[in-house]
């Protein structure tokens, strides 16, 4: 969770004001027109409206004035509930866009051309392929790929995280964004979006009505509200002629009022405010969905894919133990290893010198100046790490020096006609099964021992696995080690099942055969050779940091590049789907409730007898009538804020959920609204 | 207990019982397995496919099916008034009945051919004997038909990923020749045994006591009886049906009546669990169904035999209960659990006057037939049910935070689109029909269409829609319901209320078939715990009380409020 989630309480004052600006402006029947159920509010509103001029002019048979009058108000009030409902939640989302986008407001961007001239222009003006540069001091312009030079950055401004991060060209993180500031040194950038593309964009835009599609699930359930509506449509338009034939009048006010009530305006008030606040929570985790579906779909996951690295252990493996072969004196290994490693950029590396550090040694280069590219070894020349050859090292005059995956240095070994000793290979198995990684070192081909690299697991991460396997979710290490490390560490952190010694395109197929077997699978990455794997994930989530091809690939982009950030991706997605669930049940059956006020209400003068169904026992027809469409219309404000947050969702199994939420939003649902019409009733008739 | 509850329970036992086995018996037919009728049927049925040039091996799609489905009936529609309008002239008919009107004819083709059953006209003089085996055949087709449309759900559930679901003609004649025929033809035999008549010749003349000569009807009676019963058809060949003499003799020819009516309905939830190896999720249904059935079925029991607390003050001795309209030789409490089982399965045979019952008995027999899902008719019962499963599954499914799946499928777009135009269809059709006839009443009470006024009247024009829509066929009776009016405004509804309801599960059934099947894990919503059956009563409850309730208030709750 970021900073940004923390604060912000759920009714600020500038966004309640401009919630309530929008609530009216939402009465526009062309914008209502989208929500069917409220839809049909507006037209009986509109029609008690016609009513009560009616009953003005002197119609003396649809009851008084002030009745008509106030359930015509109380039905303008439900609208306004309801679109104030969605308002409050859209300028939520907004206004934490708005936050993000204050971060790029116009700033020069120093443009170079083709044949190299440099002109300044404003953001606003740059184009997709514009290359600009950025030095010190400077804010970014645009979301961009570096294509030469490295920097450190300060993305503060996005992510919330002050510790500066550093960018360059070529690897997997070579991306930068629009808004964040360059610390040190000069970098050449490409820009990758067209102005007003960028996710961030795209982000305020779905949060806006304009662009936001109804996601299919939305969709469904919309079908199934206007189903409720139109049988409620047909209970109402039925009930005039039956009424006619038991001679019983009913007024304009009483139909219309047992209309709104029944239609499921709860939910249908607040239908689009739920999907809204749940980008809106995706957003306050610091993740940018480039759909409302990406955040629903996140909920439905089976499958999660995560890289050990960052996400299961802490940062990167440690060196933790030196085994010199037998016959070599351990010293001569901790030199051997540390000289193979002066030149080695990588964490492993250098946590090899820092061990032998440990051990009282301290090469001169270490000590000396790190400008000496001689590494204080003169006639060196370093072999940097390749994929192929699996090893790394450096030769000196006399010396080659490698250290490297066991397979890799037992192939170079016996190539050169040595034998592989067996002490050294027991020890290798050894670290392996302990979850280490065991890294071989030679001199000249010749076998001198082996170092320990020690992966340290997250602390807690156990416990969120946990938490995913009883939400049905598999989860499943990826990893570069080899499979005995792989299956220690993957039984060490609990995680279901895990890739070894992975491949980008074996993500790609481990994706697909899940998926063959009807699976839904996320991931997260950040390189561009993750790219086809992100594409082809259901939830595919790229770093803001990673490439702009995984970015363009992904369906989320995480601000904060926290690997974890998976798992609450899922819970947001359940939640949504939650909420709307409960609330649909818990809008149904307020119904049971409303009839018992409205139906004895109908038909208190013609048909005495139905008084006994009055079981709540209420003061009037009129009292009746209008505790039920007012307890109709304040249960939705009532509602807002757990339709912001969301229904917290407990891993306890799909069964006692729902036994969970049964009792709580459905028995619940058919109990309060008695309880409520009653309470109403009396405040009511004590006013009439 | 005295012993007429006694009976009740055991006659419920007897009939869940002998479900289980026969649910069991109905897998192996519909999956296709050897079972001991395949000797005498087989090549009777090869014959039949090759005078047919059917290939009944075919597989087809669930398009493939409907068109089958209703290609058949609209020849059988055609066929059925034909013999009606002419029946008068031709063979069979020693009593020289009439031929139909073609409002009447129409009416009554649709209602056997849909499997209502609904009778505007009077078996003793509305049809002659060869009408009589024409609307028996339809007896068996018309259940047969419902059965495979269950067949085909059946099939469609257990594909994983398929597009075409087995062959229609092959679960069709499998439905007639190995369950249903089998069944009748025992329960014609106990009923022949205790004085049904089975006989193709006229009237038979009696002199009574009093030395007075009366003219009794009979027939080929037993048979059509059994079908009637079996086949949740409830057509009856006399007019009175079960509770006359000749058609339901004695308390042993009841129980055997009162258990073939849900008898299959009941063993196609077990099929349905041994089919798909899925048993809990068959107790489930059982479960929801039988829960429905017993609430309607307790309160009806107590109203009938306590009878009219009206009467009681008036001094009138009702310890059998409420004898108006009941026969003595069956009582009241077998009278109200004929009253609910016909109602709750869309057989709508009657042993009692439905007219007569107290106002919320009547209720309850209204609301078996306005959910039309516990146990329901033929096929078609667990094919309503399975849209309350749908939108069960769907609110339920959101609501422990999954899109909503069934049985590995997701629910999605299309399949809520027709799940509730088929939800809406019902109560439209009732809704609607009882409508527009207030309001013809409103208009022109000079019709005269009903024998009691007010709440009671209402009930009797709302009975009629329902049951019409419900396919269910029994009257409320108290309606003067031969006029084209009725005749065209239920025959109109009862073939709505029949396709469409089947049109619409199986386009479900056979879309989810399609897709791919998404296997379950823990935050999945399995479909056979008590906490989804508890869901789906909710649902059906809920849903259905929502809908008619406006409509019971103004007839039985109003009638019996007044009352007490």
């Amino acid at each position: 969770m970021s900073a940004r989630e923390r604060k912000t309480p759920l009714f600020q004052r500038a966004l309640v004001n401009e919630a309530l600006k929008q609530s009216i402006i939402k009465l526009n029947p062309k914008i209502l027109f989208r929500n069917p159920v409220m839809f049909t509010v507006e037209i009986g509103t509109a029609t008690m409206l016609v009513v009560c001029i009616w009953v003005a002019a002197g119609e003396t048979s649809q009851g008084n004035f002030m009745y008509n009058v106030s359930i015509f108000l109380v039905l303008l009030l439900t609208l306004l509930f309801a679109n104030f409902a969605e308002a409050i939640a859209e300028a939520r989302g907004k206004a934490q866009a708005d936050s993000l986008r204050k971060t790029r407001e116009e700033t020069p961007a120093k443009v170079m051309s083709d044949n190299g001239i440099m002109t300044t222009r404003s953001s606003s003006q740059l184009r997709k392929g514009d290359v600009f540069i950025c030095e010190a001091g400077d804010i970014i312009p645009a979301d961009g790929e570096i294509i030469e030079g490295i920097a450190t950055i300060d993305e503060s401004a996005i992510t919330g995280e002050s510790a500066p991060v550093i960018r360059e060209s070529g690897g997997d993180k070579s991306s930068v964004t629009g808004g964040t500031k360059v610390l040190s040194d000069r970098i050449k950038v490409i820009v990758t979006s067209k102005p007003g593309e960028s996710f961030l964009d795209k982000m305020i835009a779905l949060v806006e009505n304009a662009s936001r599609q109804k996601t299919p699930n939305e969709t469904a359930l919309t079908i199934l509200l206007a189903a409720f509506t139109l049988i409620f449509i047909i209970v109402c338009v039925t009930l005039q002629p039956f009424s006619l034939y038991a001679n019983t009048p009913i007024t304009i006010a009483a139909f219309i009022s047992l209309f709104v009530c029944l239609i499921p305006t709860t939910i249908g008030g607040l239908l689009s405010a739920i999907g809204i606040a749940g980008m809106d929570r995706a957003l306050r985790a610091n993740v940018i969905t480039k759909s409302g579906k990406a955040v629903e779909t996140a909920g439905d996951l089976d499958t999660i894919l995560l890289d050990k690295t960052g996400t299961i252990t802490i940062g990167n493996r440690k060196a933790t133990n030196f085994y010199p072969a037998p016959g070599i004196d351990e010293d001569t290994l901790i030199e051997c290893a540390t000289i193979a490693s002066l030149a080695d950029e990588t964490p492993e590396g250098k946590s090899i010198i820092e061990l032998a550090a440990t051990k009282g040694y301290r090469h001169p280069a270490t000590i000396g100046s790190a400008a000496d590219l001689t590494l204080g070894l003169p006639q060196s020349r370093v072999i940097r790490f390749s994929a192929e050859t699996r090893t790394s090292g450096i030769d000196l005059d006399d010396r080659s020096i490698r250290k490297g995956a066991y397979d890799a240095i037992r192939k170079m070994v016996e190539k050169a006609g040595y034998i592989f000793p067996s002490h050294i290979k027991n020890t290798v198995d050894m670290i392996s099964s302990n979850g280490g990684t065991p890294l071989v070192v030679t001199e000249n081909s010749k076998v001198i021992g082996a170092i320990e690299l020690q992966d340290i697991i997250k602390p807690g991460i156990r416990e969120r696995f946990e938490r995913l396997r009883k939400m049905g979710v598999k989860t499943v290490m990826v990893t570069g080690d080899n499979p005995l490390t792989a299956k220690y560490i993957a039984e060490k952190a609990g995680v279901d099942d895990y890739i070894a010694e992975a491949k980008p395109e074996d993500k790609l197929d481990y994706i697909r055969n899940e998926q063959a077997g009807g699976k839904l699978v996320a991931m997260m990455g950040d390189g561009t050779n993750d790219a086809p794997a992100l594409a082809q994930a259901d939830v595919g989530v790229a770093m803001n940091s990673g490439t702009a091809a995984a970015k363009e690939a992904g369906n989320m982009v995480d601000l904060d590049n926290d690997p974890t950030k998976l798992i609450e991706v899922v819970e947001i997605g359940k939640q949504l789907l939650m909420t709307r669930g409960t609330l649909t049940t818990f809008s149904i059956a307020n119904d049971v409730a409303k009839y018992f006020a409205i139906v004895p209400a109908l038909f208190i003068t013609s048909i005495p007898a139905l008084q006994s169904i009055n079981i709540m026992n209420l003061n009037s027809p009129q009292s009746a009538i209008l505790s039920a469409v007012i307890f109709n219309a304040i249960i939705i404000p009532l509602l807002i804020p757990l339709a912001l947050r969301g229904v917290a969702y407990k891993p306890i199994g799909a069964a006692a959920l729902l036994r969970r939420n049964l009792l709580i939003y459905g028995l619940g649902g058919v109990l309060v609204p008695f309880a409520g019409i009653k309470l109403i009733d009396i405040v009511v008739s004590s006013i009439l | 207990m005295n012993t007429e509850i006694i009976s009740v329970i055991l006659i419920l036992l007897l009939t869940f019982l002998l479900a289980i086995p026969l649910g069991k018996y109905i897998a192996r037919v519909y999956a296709g397995d050897k079972t001991m009728l395949d000797p005498i049927f087989g090549p009777v049925e090869k014959l039949l496919y090759r005078i047919c040039r059917i290939d009944a091996t075919r597989e087809m799609t669930w398009e493939e099916h409907l068109v089958a489905l209703l290609t058949i009936n609209i020849v059988w529609f055609a066929y059925g008034i034909l013999i009606l309008m002419n029946q008068g002239w031709l063979p069979l008919n020693p009593d020289d009945n009439p031929s139909m009107t073609p409002d009447l004819a129409f009416n009554t083709s649709i209602s056997f051919v849909t499997n209502t059953n609904l009778q505007h006209y009077s078996g003793e003089s509305g049809v002659s004997y060869l009408g009589q085996l024409t609307l028996m055949l339809y007896q068996f087709i018309s259940a047969g038909a419902g059965m495979a449309m269950a067949a085909i759900l059946f099939h469609a559930l257990r594909e994983r990923s398929s597009s075409t679901l087995g062959n229609f003609y092959n679960y069709f004649l499998k439905s007639c020749t190995r369950i249903l025929l089998p069944i009748s033809f025992i329960v014609a035999v106990i009923l022949v045994f205790n004085g049904t008549p089975m006989t193709f010749e006229g009237k038979d003349t009696i002199t009574s006591l009093q030395g007075d000569t009366v003219q009794v009807s009979r027939g080929p009676a037993a048979a059509l009886i059994a079908i009637k019963q079996v086949g949740t058809n409830g057509g009856g060949f006399f007019s009175a049906n079960s509770a006359h003499p000749l058609e339901n003799p004695n308390f042993i020819t009841n129980m055997v009546e009162t258990i073939s009516i849900p008898l299959i309905s009941i063993a196609l939830i077990f099929a349905l669990g041994y089919y798909l190896n899925r048993k809990k999720l068959a107790w489930m249904i059982f479960g929801v169904m039988t829960g429905g059935f017993l609430l309607s079925l307790l309160p009806t029991l107590y109203f009938e035999m306590h009878g009219n607390p009206s009467l009681t003050t008036m001094g009138i001795d009702q310890s059998a209960g409420s004898m108006e309209g009941k026969e003595v030789r069956f009582g009241s409490a077998a009278s109200a659990l004929w009253a609910i089982l016909t109602t709750c399965t869309s057989n709508g045979s009657v042993n009692a006057m439905h007219d007569s019952l107290t106002p919320l008995s009547g209720m309850f027999t209204m609301l078996g037939m306005q959910i039309n899902a516990f146990y329901g008719g033929k096929g078609v019962g667990l094919l309503n049910f399975y849209i309350f499963i749908i939108i069960a599954v769907f609110m339920s499914g959101l609501m422990v935070g999954r899109t909503p799946e069934f049985l590995g499928k997701k629910i999605e777009v299309r399949e809520m689109k027709i799940a509730m135009i088929v939800f809406l269809l019902h109560p439209l059709l009732i809704l609607a029909g009882t409508a527009m006839s207030s309001y013809l009443l409103y208009l022109h009470p000079e019709y005269g269409w009903l024998n009691n006024p007010g709440f009671h009247g209402f009930s009797e024009m709302l009975y009629e829609y329902t049951s019409s829509s419900a396919n269910n066929g029994s009257g409320f009776e108290g309606l003067g319901d031969n006029t084209p009016w009725w005749n065209i405004s239920c025959g109109i509804i009862m073939l709505l209320a029949r396709y469409i309801p089947i049109i619409g599960p199986i386009a479900i059934a056979g879309i989810l078939a399609e897709k791919k099947y998404i296997p379950e894990n823990a935050g999945t919503l399995k479909a056979d715990t008590g906490t989804f059956g508890v869901m789906t009563f909710a649902v059906i409850a809920i849903l259905v009380a929502l809908s008619f309730f406006t409509a019971l208030a103004l007839g039985p709750i109003a009638e019996y409020f007044s009352m007490v």
